[in-house]
């Protein structure tokens, strides 16, 4: 079955980043697809390699980026809301005039219509949020 | 054409579930996560609505058995009637269910 997963919220806010991580795991070990997984508001923050977490703490930006390259995962986070959050990736920091990118491997930045199509061409789509 | 429910915050906080419950048709499924696992204890104050829900309304109440030992809640403590599944049966039942509705 093919699947798109929107994370409405970011990591360490409460917990629906790590349930969107352990679902994606749960369907990858089963067999199932994942067509995309779409970051939406507060999801975007799951986006950035600049977070440094204690040691001892679950590192879920790391741990999207490991899951998006061991499967070939399409993590798309929206890019307005990444506007507003300060998520850029190379391009996007050149057009704002702005002198870094934060973007985590294996994530793009895209608009809403990836969204829309993921909804079409998935069998589910599975929200997480807060 | 059966739905799966996903609730996700405690019903002392939010009233996604009682919403949830006042939705949710025959045959449908509720599966409670994260935070709201805790509505599932046996002796909680929505344990009669969940109890109308299963016997009354022909809905299946699932919970995340992850987040029950997260918590602390022993398995037998969760109230009869509740079935507990792992995040493989969170994924079966997305595939069992043609919608997914989360109560955000």
């Amino acid at each position: 079955m093919k699947y798109t997963i929107m994370v409405n919220e970011g990591p360490y806010q409460h917990q629906s980043s790590d349930t969107a991580l352990q679902f994606a795991r749960a369907a990858l070990e089963k067999g199932h697809e994942i067509f995309r997984v779409f970051f939406y508001h507060d999801g975007v923050n799951n986006g950035t390699r600049l977070a440094v977490p204690p040691k001892d703490d679950r590192m879920l930006q790391k741990e999207w980026s490991e899951l998006a390259e061991k499967h070939g995962l399409d993590l798309v986070i929206c890019i307005a809301a990444a506007q507003r959050r300060g998520l850029m990736d190379a391009s996007e920091a050149k057009r704002q005039g702005l002198n870094a990118d934060n973007i985590a491997a294996g994530f793009r930045i895209s608009g809403l219509g990836q969204l829309i199509e993921g909804g079409i061409e998935s069998d589910r789509t599975i929200v997480f949020g807060d | 054409m059966a739905m799966l429910h996903i609730v996700n915050k405690s019903p002392f906080e939010r009233n996604t579930l009682k919403s949830c419950l006042g939705h949710a048709l025959a045959g449908d499924s509720v599966l409670l996560i994260e935070d709201a696992v805790i509505g599932a204890v046996s002796g909680s104050s929505v344990v009669a609505e969940l109890q109308q829900a299963i016997n009354g309304n022909s809905i299946s109440i699932y919970a995340l058995g992850p987040d029950l030992t997260a918590r602390g809640v022993k398995l037998e403590r969760v109230l009869e009637g509740i079935q507990v599944v792992d995040y493989a049966g969170f994924v079966d039942l997305t595939v069992a269910n043609e919608k997914t509705q989360s109560w955000l």
